[in-house]
């Protein structure tokens, strides 16, 4: 009975995950052939995505490359590009904390946005189930197979079409960027700091190694934060 | 591979990894403050607009303000169908079909 239960949670987390493999697709895709174009061996490229396995902390990092920037640097963009999971892992804390570091690590590693947009909707139905962990389990494995197959893909693909880096498939990464920003984009702390970040981003140009990414999302995050706490202070000071 | 891509793989990894466990690997012994807590939904958005408002105003590393510059309507465009289709393939699909037609038409 129980490894039925398993063998169901685990079924229905690959089965909800299905459509984010969908989106997850031309990403991977793109990916690679934007890889190939950055200077990065096939070897490295492929790497990345088994060990690394982040979308766009992976776009980032094949654009820094081919913009000749140093490790230390794409390594601490990565680092910032990443924070976000900290929100993911601390949302999904409560539900995995009873869990042994023989689960809780693969399924660390295997946080995604895509993972935890399904999984939390999973643990926060109220059935009884005490075997949740194996339908993230589920969706994780499924969306890190889906993104190999795909990058790889790309990968080949950009191999076999003749230079592939005049075609400007790096506008690949603005454009599914713009498409990522868009839903953030519901109140005015969130507008403000897409303003500022961006206003700094160019104010930043000259810093040296691309460091003027890094200084301007601290802006961008101090800004929407220090907007958020205005709106609540001149909110609660308003008489009803 | 060479030295340093076996660098920035492994340091890419330690981190990336290092944020997806920190919290699951000290579980309920840790509290975030408050005002942590609060600034983490800012981070995306707040470093992908850093990383694209450069890479589109300054495709090739100098300024091209105009309608000659294909990443700058394909960003344009992108926005546009962002806000108005609210779909993540769709508003890709249409970016990238921007900047193509661009490429090939003007």
């Amino acid at each position: 009975m129980p490894l039925s239960l398993r063998r169901q949670e685990f079924i229905r987390g690959v089965r909800d995950t299905l459509p984010l493999l969908l989106g997850a697709f031309p990403f991977g895709l793109i990916y690679g052939a934007v890889a190939v174009t950055s200077g990065l061996s096939l070897a490295a490229a492929m790497a990345m995505s088994a060990f690394v396995f982040a979308g766009s902390s992976q776009f980032i990092a094949v654009g820094l490359v081919a913009a000749r920037t140093p490790v230390a640097i794409i390594v601490l963009t990565t680092l910032i590009v990443n924070l976000r999971h900290m929100l993911y892992s601390a949302t999904l804390l409560p539900y995995l904390k009873n869990l042994s570091q023989k689960w809780r690590i693969p399924l660390a590693f295997w946080l995604t946005d895509e993972t935890f947009a399904v999984t939390v909707h999973r643990f926060q139905q109220a059935d009884g189930s005490t075997e949740k962990h194996w339908y993230q389990l589920g969706s994780s494995v499924a969306m890190y197979l889906n993104w190999q197959f795909w990058c790889w893909s790309g990968l080949m693909l950009g191999t076999k079409i003749p230079n592939a880096s005049e075609w400007g498939l790096d506008v690949a990464m603005p454009v599914t960027f713009i498409g990522m920003i868009i839903p953030f984009v519901k109140t005015i702390p969130m507008a403000v700091c897409i303003l500022t970040a961006g206003a700094a981003s160019l104010l930043t140009l000259t810093l040296p190694y691309k460091l003027g990414i890094v200084v301007s999302a601290f802006v961008g995050i101090a800004a929407g934060f220090m907007a958020e706490r205005n709106l609540k202070k001149t909110k609660g000071a308003l008489p009803q | 591979m060479t030295a340093d891509e076996c660098m920035l793989i492994a340091g890419m990894t330690a981190v990336t990894f290092g944020i997806r466990y920190f919290l699951f690997a000290l579980a309920d012994r840790i509290r975030m403050a408050p005002w942590i807590e609060a600034s983490l939904k800012f981070i995306p958005p707040a470093v992908l607009t850093a990383i694209i408002l450069p890479a589109v105003l300054l495709p090739k590393g100098d300024w091209h303000l105009s309608l000659s510059n294909p990443y700058l309507v394909a960003a344009l465009v992108t926005t546009a169908a962002g806000i108005r289709t609210r779909n993540l393939l769709a508003t890709i699909a249409v970016g990238l079909c921007a900047f193509f037609g661009h490429r090939l038409f003007l």
